[in-house]
């Protein structure tokens, strides 16, 4: 199948590419342009490990064709991290060693970061419903409940 | 400050230890923000991809494979059946000697001429892409005789059943039976006797990286790199190099982030040597990462075990005699090289290991059938173990009438009792159920709980609360697998330099996973050689770096690779001591080494930094006697000698509430008390805990590989195999009680599967207990919401 041109901003770069129209985002990100930070759990939209924004939301990479991000703005985890946006969060995983293998963080981390978006200062309730879609193997998920929950506390409120 | 070399002072009391303490993990940083090294992220030069054609059909005769339409694909660099590879690698047979009668059939990296479960690869297609082989995948035409499946172990051991590999006669790959003390006596002096037949499905690892694997042939050097997610790289290098007819010499294997291992990624997988094979073959880098639905059929399941079991019991709540028969189903050949037949073996080996009832009769029996391959995942035959002991101690208690806390108050092995046996013949050097179990009475208030649950139950609404106390099986000797003719280590070594501004660097053959090596390393180096642990930098996973060993597995790396790491940090303090002796000419024992810097040991009064005897070590040795040589490099290794395994003990309690409407179990809260020995790190003990907990909990309530009657798999998705959501899932408290190993100087033992072995236990007993006022028992798992409507006759 023929590959279309595509034109996209990726953490603040201008990116030209062709791709086939069958390859999703999450491989294009991690095949073409070399941003492996975004990860590839089950491809069908379950597990949250290849999440990254799009246009400012975070979405599945997996579920979201290259193509249809063609005029887009796209920020995976590098970019985040290096614009220090994450760090509060980041922070507090490490802190608290919310992590292990480490593979779902990246995606953890961005849903982690919308939720505070949405509500600065949730329950641990409203915490563990609102990364239910990211899947975690590795900590039971307590651990991540706690360092979000400190983060909300150590931003107070404020987690621009 | 206290001196180091005054009696009665552990390694453990040197000043500014680091043991005990919660460090953060060195290498997180790199993780959250996304800069991780999996080995799906690698990608080198000439690097192809291989997809594999597979089976549909569990059992079946392979009459043709028609490559040709395949190999004319865009793409596509090769396309290689399993009949071409097999002249590139030999098949294997995962026996072990100590496991008397254990047998298996020769297995191939591809099938040759008969695929024997649904998922085995029955071809290879390489080109540049995943997506390109996948394409030419479905291009290769596979002529197949489907054959009849063997599925139900019961029914595979049947008189006249088909053999699955006539060659081995029938279908009974392994069976152990055991005989302790006087069951029958006991059975027929008992005042109450119970009996049930408990079930286990069949689930799996689901760890969110898949497989993955770069093998990369370099026909010019003759060296065969491979990078893997793996558990135990030395046990890689030796399996391919014994395969592909090489030296070990010329194969190496490097395993830097891995996403998730759990005992998945500890065995030898026949398409990951497959991958291996076909770079030697195709000459160029070659790489496989497992998609989900490959992982599902391929990644070895676990558990899959039913069992019926006995209990007898006085009024007086003493326990009498446990018996139980297991029968598990393995798929159609034992798992290479550590085996299938390992579980039911502990199985055997655990049930009623907390307690001190001496008459136990046991039978399993390990057979084959045409499902995917069965074998070692975290736990290893203790979820099963304790699910059957707990449930039949909690059987007991309801038939005379007892608490379950009293009951096991009366029948755990007392804490003063050791060292001792159990009826199975473990041998115990010091643990704590005792004064475990009155931790875990306190932590959950559960005079509070009962009453609670009283007051709820007026009101329509059931709640339980199930106890399950466990032992688990950890830093494994020789016994495990040497004994047996496998070629993994039980031994671990640390190498351990100064570098030249007086930091340490350290190579380690346990491995990282995740669960903290390198951070319990560098906490034990930095406190046994007397450095900030800023100054001491861990590396993990590289068969040509460090020394040798087994890797991480059986809860062993904190352990064994801990007491390495000790010994060759107060090694190095000697040798480096001897160094600023001479240059300060002062006797090496009046000298220590605390925070970095050379002092005096009795009055801690600074001598001379360590960069600076590094410095004059390695840039003006000319300044020392020309007879004295600075050695500012150890290795030291390490294994248990004296006990084969250094077991643990804990408790677990659930509290949950059943919904007698819908069938829906929501799990309230979760208690356990550990005890691992001398805690390192307490932070990485509570959460490898908690991890497997929640690893324990999703087998109890919803994972299950659903398999229908032809041996083909339902639900290889994660749509439909349901993986523990954090909606789901409870806050889990954590105690400890703490009884070191006498064997190694460091006295930790393992913590990596505690959390697994029992919580299925817990939640299955909270669950009856929520029931009681039904009058009906469940046993089986997972405990689906239909599972309970039937046990209420709602259905």
């Amino acid at each position: 199948m023929k590959s279309v041109p595509i034109s996209l901003t990726v953490n603040g770069e201008v990116v030209e590419a062709l791709v086939p129209p069958r390859q999703h985002l999450a491989d294009f990100l991690r095949e073409t342009l070399g941003l492996t930070g975004t990860h590839i759990g089950c491809e069908q939209g379950v597990c949250g490990a290849c999440s990254v924004r799009l246009n400012g939301e975070v979405v599945r990479g997996c579920l979201v064709l290259a193509v249809q991000a063609d005029g887009s703005r796209v920020d995976t985890i590098e970019g985040v991290s290096d614009a220090g946006e994450l760090t509060h969060l980041q922070r507090a995983f490490e802190n608290r060693n919310a992590l292990q293998c480490g593979y779902c963080t990246p995606g953890m981390l961005l849903t982690a970061a919308e939720l505070l978006k949405l509500n600065s200062r949730p329950s641990r309730e409203e915490i563990r419903e609102f990364i239910s879609g990211n899947y975690c193997r590795c900590t039971g998920y307590h651990a991540i409940v706690d360092a979000i929950e400190a983060a909300a506390q150590a931003s107070g409120g404020d987690v621009s | 400050m206290s001196d180091v070399t005054s009696p009665g002072l552990t390694v453990l009391d040197r000043p500014n230890s680091y043991i005990g303490r919660s460090i953060p993990r060195p290498n997180l940083q790199r993780l959250t923000e996304g800069r991780g090294q999996f080995v799906s992220d690698l990608n080198l030069p000439r690097m192809v991809h291989v997809a594999f054609v597979r089976s549909p059909y569990a059992h079946a005769r392979i009459l043709g494979i028609d490559t040709s339409a395949a190999k004319a694909a865009p793409g596509v660099v090769a396309v290689v059946t399993g009949k071409e590879l097999a002249e590139v690698m030999t098949p294997w047979v995962g026996v072990l000697s100590h496991l008397k009668g254990l047998k298996s059939a020769p297995q191939h990296a591809i099938a040759v001429d008969r695929a024997c479960w649904q998922g085995e690869a029955v071809a290879a297609v390489v080109a540049r892409t995943r997506a390109e082989a996948e394409d030419a995948a479905e291009l290769v035409a596979v002529e197949y005789e489907e054959l009849e499946p063997i599925v139900d172990p019961e029914a595979a051991l049947a008189p006249g059943a088909k053999v699955i590999h006539p060659e081995l006669g029938d279908n009974l790959a392994f069976e152990r039976v055991l005989d302790a003390g006087e069951v029958d006596k006991a059975f027929a002096e008992a005042d109450e006797v119970v009996d049930v037949t408990f079930e286990f499905g069949r689930h799996t690892g689901v760890t969110l990286e898949p497989r993955a694997i770069v093998a990369d042939w370099n026909p010019s050097e003759q060296r065969m790199t491979v990078y893997q997610g793996t558990q135990a790289p030395h046990m890689m290098q030796n399996i391919i190099a014994k395969h592909l007819g090489l030296q070990e010499s010329q194969v190496r294997v490097i395993c830097k982030d891995v996403g998730g291992s759990f005992g998945i990624k500890v065995h030898v997988y026949a398409d990951e040597m497959a991958a291996v094979a076909l770079s030697k073959m195709l000459k160029r880098p070659v790489k496989f990462v497992a998609d989900r639905l490959e992982s599902f059929v391929t990644d070895i399941h676990a558990r899959d075990h039913k069992i019926k079991a006995k209990v007898a019991v006085k009024k007086d709540g003493t326990i009498t005699a446990f018996e139980i028969d297991d029968i598990t189903g393995i798929g159609p050949y034992s798992m290479y090289p550590r085996t299938s037949g390992i579980e039911a073996n502990q199985v055997v080996n655990l049930v009623g290991g907390p307690y001190k009832t001496p008459n136990y009769r046991a039978r399993a029996r390990v057979v084959f059938q045409n499902k995917n391959v069965m074998c070692q995942y975290r736990g290893v035959g203790h979820p099963i173990a304790c699910a059957v002991t707990e449930g039949l101690v909690d059987l007991a208690a309801q038939a005379i009438g007892m608490d379950p806390f009293e009951i096991r108050r009366r029948n755990v092995i007392p804490d003063d009792a050791y060292p001792c046996s159990s009826a199975s013949g473990l041998k115990f050097e010091a643990l704590s159920h005792q004064a475990s179990l009155d931790k875990l009475y306190e932590m959950t208030n559960y005079e509070a709980l009962r009453q609670e649950q009283a007051e709820l139950r007026k009101r329509g609404i059931y709640r339980g609360i199930g106890l399950a106390a466990f032992i688990e099986v950890t830093n494994p000797s020789a016994a495990f697998y040497g004994v047996g003719g496998a070629r993994i280590s039980s031994q671990d070594g640390a190498a351990v330099r100064l570098d030249a501004q007086g930091s340490l660097i350290c190579h380690v053959s346990v491995t990282e996973q995740g669960q903290g090596t390198e951070a319990v390393i560098a906490q034990v180096l930095a406190t046994s050689f007397g450095v900030p642990i800023d100054r001491v930098r861990v590396i993990t996973g590289d068969t040509d770096a460090t020394p040798y060993g087994g890797g991480t597995w059986a809860s062993r790396a904190a352990g064994i690779g801990g007491e390495a790491a000790l010994q060759a940090g107060k090694a190095l303090r000697e040798n480096v001591l001897k160094v600023a002796g001479t240059i300060l000419q002062a006797q090496p024992q009046s000298l220590d080494i605390r925070d970095g810097i050379i002092v005096d040991a009795d009055t801690g009064r600074e001598r001379i930094s360590l960069d600076e005897v590094a410095r004059i070590a390695y840039f003006r040795p000319d300044t020392l006697p020309h007879d004295f040589q600075p050695e500012l490099m150890v290795v030291r290794h390490y294994v248990p000698k004296k006990y084969p395994f250094a077991f643990t003990n804990g408790i677990n309690a659930c509290w949950l509430e059943v919904d007698v409407e819908t069938g829906f179990i929501k799990l309230l809260k979760y208690w356990i008390v550990e005890d691992c020995g001398t805690i390192i790190n307490p932070q990485l003990v509570d959460e490898q805990i908690r991890g497997g907990v929640v690893q324990g909990l999703g087998p109890a309530l919803t994972e299950h590989c659903v398999y229908d009657d032809r041996g083909r798999l339902l639900n290889g998705s994660m749509m439909s195999y349901l993986v523990p959501m954090a909606g789901e899932m409870p806050d889990i408290e954590v105690g400890h009680v703490v009884s070191p190993t006498a064997e190694s100087e460091l006295g930790a033992k393992g913590a990596g599967e505690a959390g697994t072995a029992g919580a299925a236990a817990a939640v299955v007993n909270a669950v009856n207990d929520a029931l009681s006022p039904f009058g009906v028992r469940i046993t089986k798992i997972p405990i689906a919401p239909e599972v309970v409507l039937r046990a209420l006759g709602r259905i």
